[in-house]
């Protein structure tokens, strides 16, 4: 029993670190920069192709990938939110009407990046052979890339909100949140400011990826699901709180676990299902004002 | 908007509708197979472009949860289709989608923008995936086989839905109905205030408009054949009718028609050869036509008519 409970705990651990490190990402798009981004898991599954290319092809450590998938993302990203994004925003008539057309602005993005991978890397699943030596721990045995996951994904989520909380770009960035015409008058560079908050979440994306390749199977079509999840999360912790998603994606991975473990068809029913009941119940999620 | 409906009227009189109707209906007679079978996935698309305008067009509202509907017609079908007549499968069809969109409607009275949008993604994914589940459970199959329809038959009866839903948009534009949801489109507040029972309005076009994705969802599973979870409520059946409205342009009636047909055309001739290409140039357009013509296509139509008529409006 205690060894079971153990397996369910490090698989919601594990899914849950990945999906906090997702969500934070999405959030911060939303909450700041106002792109309801569905391509975000399409920024997620480059970073996972990346790191396999560059696993199987140059055999660069995946965790020395995280350093370079990560910027990349960063600058894509950046390029991104100022040649579509930042257009939108400056020529919509309301801030109702850009947040719709760059939702569906995202959508041709998701399309675009899509097939763009299938014509590079074509339809085929894929998965890295990295660290996957048993770890015996806690009287039962677990692959090693399963443990180290969540340890890089925890990191990787502090270090993003004291980036946000902390620094003088954070300070901007929260600044940009709330109000983005005082932000604007107090000197900030608003559309340099909510680009660089694209950016950052396109980054999340890329770790996120990166984590993924080396745990899970990955494939050219997989961004849809991720972006499903990250929709999720987001809602469950409070559209636009970063650290509401942070404790949204612990909550999702482990009630997922915990679901699948005694019905293994059942898990992404259950999320769905928590997702819509939110939607109804308290839309402003679990940590929202 | 008075504006807007004459010059429609100036483009496409009453008698050229009826000949485009006419010509259409009686198509078999005259044009090839490949015709046929080309126009039917091209009206596919136009009625949910129009049946998803029908509420989206004047409320606003983004509702991505065409592929549920649509996907509840091709089951109906599919355990249905063997038992009772064509017609009466792609009745049941639309009144099942009817159904679920009621309910789904009268669960998101609170919801707006992006809480709706989101919601309705999460209702055909949700939708999607207890399909799955009982499939693998309880109808210990994947996917199942629908009986055979020949093309003929499909078209007529994809055209008879066609033009019904082209019919109801026209009435509900023409009626309270319609006036009652373009003043919830303009300000929700201000039309619950002047005596709009909003949330009766807003359930009845979303279900009105779920029953035409569910009647062609019936009898394009004669067509396919095969379905299976993934293919029914394949999440792309959500973002089409978007993407072909928005191209196409809402103001008008025929705008997501417009839409319908170029990408149904190109669909056609590009998916078979160079599938990857085609979703890739789909997304482009995408993206160039919100940067630079957020009105549409219809849009660019009366920006050039009015240049031509020299300004007059």
């Amino acid at each position: 029993m205690m060894v079971t409970l153990l397996n369910v705990i490090v698989d919601g651990l594990l899914t849950g670190s990945i999906y906090a490190v997702i969500a934070m990402g999405f959030c911060l798009q939303y909450g700041v920069a106002r792109v309801l981004n569905v391509s975000h898991g399409e920024f997620i599954m480059l970073g996972a192709f990346a790191t396999w290319s560059l696993y199987t092809m140059f055999g660069i450590n995946p965790l020395v990938s995280l350093v370079i998938c990560g910027p990349v993302m960063l600058v894509l990203g950046f390029l991104v939110h100022r040649t579509i994004f930042t257009r939108i925003r400056v020529s919509s008539e309301s801030s109702a009407e850009a947040e719709g057309n760059s939702l569906l602005a995202s959508f041709g993005l998701l399309f675009i990046i899509q097939n763009v991978a299938l014509l590079i890397w074509g339809p085929f699943v894929r998965g890295l052979e990295f660290m996957s030596f048993p770890v015996h721990f806690g009287g039962t045995t677990f692959g090693a890339n399963r443990l180290i996951t969540p340890i890089f994904a925890v990191g990787i989520s502090l270090a993003f909100y004291l980036f946000v909380s902390r620094t003088r770009v954070g300070k901007a960035i929260r600044a940009s949140a709330q109000d983005p015409a005082t932000a604007g008058l107090m000197g900030v560079n608003i559309n340099n400011v909510l680009a660089i908050c694209f950016g950052l979440g396109a980054l999340m994306a890329g770790f996120a990826g990166t984590l993924v390749s080396i745990t899970y199977t990955i494939s050219p079509t997989m961004g849809l699901e991720y972006t499903a999840i990250a929709f999720i999360v987001v809602v469950l912790g409070g559209l636009g709180s970063i650290s509401g998603s942070f404790i949204g994606g612990y909550i999702l991975g482990i009630i997922g676990s915990i679901v699948t473990y005694f019905e293994p068809g059942l898990g992404l029913i259950a999320y769905y299902v928590i997702f819509m009941l939110l939607l109804m119940v308290r839309p402003t999620g679990i940590f929202g004002r | 908007m008075n504006i807007a409906i004459v010059k429609s009227k100036k483009l496409l009189p009453p008698g050229l509708v009826f000949l485009i109707v006419i010509l259409l209906a009686t198509l078999p007679l005259y044009g090839t197979d490949y015709s046929v079978i080309l126009l039917t996935s091209i009206l596919v698309y136009a009625i949910l472009t129009v049946s998803w305008a029908i509420f989206s067009g004047p409320t606003g509202y983004i509702s991505l949860a065409s592929a549920a509907f649509f996907g509840v017609g091709m089951y109906t079908a599919a355990f249905l289709g063997e038992a009772l007549p064509l017609v009466v499968v792609v009745i049941i069809g639309g009144i099942f989608s009817f159904i679920l969109a009621f309910l789904a409607g009268a669960l998101t009275l609170r919801l707006r923008g992006m809480y709706f949008i989101m919601f309705t993604f999460g209702l055909s994914q949700l939708v999607k995936y207890v399909v799955l589940w009982w499939e693998a459970h309880v109808g210990g199959t994947i996917g199942r086989f629908v009986i055979n329809k020949d093309f003929l038959t499909v078209y007529w009866v994809i055209f008879v839905i066609f033009i019904a839903a082209l019919l109801t948009t026209y009435l509900i534009n023409r009626s309270k109905l319609g006036l009652a949801l373009q003043s919830i489109g303009a300000n929700e507040e201000a039309a619950a205030h002047t005596g709009i029972n909003v949330t009766l309005v807003k359930i009845v076009s979303f279900a009105i408009s779920a029953f035409f994705m569910g009647a062609a969802g019936a009898i394009m599973a004669t067509r396919w054949t095969y379905i299976d979870p993934s293919i029914a409520f394949d999440p792309l059946l959500s973002f089409m009718p978007v993407l072909m409205a928005i191209f196409g342009g809402m103001g008008q009636l025929y705008g997501p028609i417009i839409g319908a047909a170029i990408f149904g055309y190109l669909e056609e001739i590009l998916i078979t050869r160079f599938p990857y290409y085609y979703m890739l140039v789909f997304g482009i357009i995408l993206v160039v036509v919100i940067l630079y013509l957020p009105k549409g296509f219809v849009g660019l139509i009366q920006k050039w008519r009015r240049g031509e008529s020299g300004g007059a409006t």
